[in-house]
């Protein structure tokens, strides 16, 4: 490494749980979930929330699962806020009632992302394999109510993409400061579930003018983060803004990630907070410095102009799509695998899925195992 | 842009929390899932925005703290663009909200 100085995990995502009333089948937890250690504890979090904000990280996101199913969520964002955090709720909105979110307040919580599956109840219910549509409008109500800032996110795919109209109204009608509709990243439950999920390019194009005109109606009166599948890109995307520079995830048994779908990816040990300090995570183990930077990169990336500029791309998406951990990520059209992409896209275009959904739950979670998972597609 | 009234008083808007973070070595406006990291100047004209003092007053402490005469026009340029990104929400002086 150079000498220049140390990187700072700005946004740490604290995922409190894998419990989630929700079985979404693009949920970005690991398939795996269900057969994974114990949850940390209360002291085992303030002690991971005190070592990561003595770093430097500053924008912290509690999030699971559902977090709301943590009975001590308020203590730790009480927590949090005293040592300086900005702290995010990210939540479905079950279990958000009016006792807890005034005590959510009361802790100092700053902001609520409340998540819909779709702007009608019919998809939203469907999804979700929940009857939470009606749930999620008085949430938004209530968050409101106590003058949180409140940003909807909504997960974008092949089933709702179409809706992008009504799904930023809904958005509007709730009154979000913000809203993310974020196109489903195809890893875990998402990649099983790639041939119902991507958008074909015409469906993408639609919802881009759709954005753009609701864009330039809606001014700075709500503001819509738009984030593409890189499918339909020719460049990749960096990782998390480059491995191991800005973003730490700590799972729910300790496992510390350089991204949330990291645990994918073979040859790597990722270290708990159980065993070691987050600083000593953070700097020093194995798994955040192997591919921080440029020194890793085999060819093509290591010769290329913009290497600096995506990174080599996203190492999970290289190995989901390649099998090999230090590939070019195949959405870049130099790299040799670029076909594998293009495969996808036109399977998207031309032929209805194969499979049934998958949805996410436990019993299909201990059904399937990493090697099921990551063979699907490729 | 946003014109500027040297009688109104300026706070950083609802929406957004300005703090010093010493890992980064500059204040911050942190918000729902971000942050803007603000240079020296931004930084120091920020910290002024207090809900007391008028536009008028934080250019005389600034132009005193660092020994300069004329800061108007890049603190009136600096708080128009804080107040069009949404950053600065303002108040006439006297009348509390």
């Amino acid at each position: 490494m150079s000498s220049a100085p140390d990187p700072i995990p700005l946004w740490l995502v604290a995922e409190l749980t894998y419990t989630c009333p929700l079985h979404c089948p693009f949920c970005s937890n690991p398939v795996d979930f269900a057969h994974r250690g114990t949850e940390l504890s209360t002291a085992e979090w303030e002690r991971v929330l005190r070592e990561a904000r003595a770093l430097g990280a500053v924008q912290l996101g509690f999030t699971g699962g559902e977090p709301m199913s943590r009975p001590d969520l308020e203590q730790l964002v009480a927590q949090a806020r005293g040592l300086g955090y900005y702290t995010n709720l990210i939540t479905s909105g079950v279990g958000l009632n009016e006792r807890r979110i005034g005590a959510l307040r009361d802790a100092g919580l700053d902001h609520i992302q409340l998540s819909f599956q779709d702007s009608t109840r019919e998809l939203n219910d469907f999804l979700s394999s929940t009857r939470t549509f009606e749930l999620k409008r008085r949430t938004a109500g209530l968050i409101k109510a106590h003058g949180f800032p409140m940003v909807m996110n909504c997960v974008i795919h092949r089933l709702n993409i179409d809706h992008v109209e009504r799904i930023i109204e809904l958005a509007e009608q709730i009154g979000a400061e913000y809203l993310e509709l974020a196109n489903t990243q195809f890893y875990g439950w998402a990649y099983l579930n790639r041939s119902h999920l991507l958008p074909t390019r015409a469906q993408l194009e639609r919802a881009d003018h759709a954005v753009a005109a609701a864009r330039a109606r809606l001014g700075e009166r709500l503001r819509i983060y738009h984030v593409i599948s890189d499918y339909y890109e020719n460049r990749p995307k960096r990782c998390q803004n480059g491995w191991g520079t800005t973003f730490i995830v700590v799972n729910p048994d300790g496992t510390a990630l350089p991204c949330h779908a990291a645990r994918v990816l073979p040859g790597l040990e990722f270290p708990s907070v159980r065993e070691q300090s987050v600083r000593d995570i953070w700097l020093h183990s194995p798994a955040f410095t192997r591919f921080r930077g440029t020194d890793w990169m085999p060819a093509p990336c290591r010769d290329c102009p913009e290497r600096e500029k995506d990174l080599g791309g996203c190492r999970c998406q290289a190995y989901l799509l390649t099998g090999d951990v230090t590939a070019t990520d195949p959405v870049c059209d130099k790299s040799p695998l670029h076909a594998r992409v293009l495969e996808a896209i036109a399977h998207a275009e031309h032929e209805s899925a194969l499979r049934p959904l998958v949805f996410r739950a436990p019993e299909n979670s201990l059904r399937l195992d990493q090697s099921a998972a990551a063979t699907v597609g490729s | 842009m946003a014109s500027i009234s040297p009688d109104a008083v300026p706070r950083i808007a609802r929406l957004y929390r300005f703090q010093w973070e010493p890992a980064q070595g500059a204040f911050v406006l942190l918000f729902p899932e971000g942050m803007v990291k603000l240079n020296e100047a931004a930084g120091e004209i920020l910290r002024r925005c207090n809900d007391r003092d008028t536009a008028a007053e934080i250019v005389a402490d600034l132009e005193q703290a660092f020994d300069s005469d004329d800061l108007t026009a890049d603190v009136q340029a600096f708080l128009a663009e804080a107040t069009d990104s949404g950053w600065v929400e303002w108040r006439t002086a006297g009348a509390h909200p």
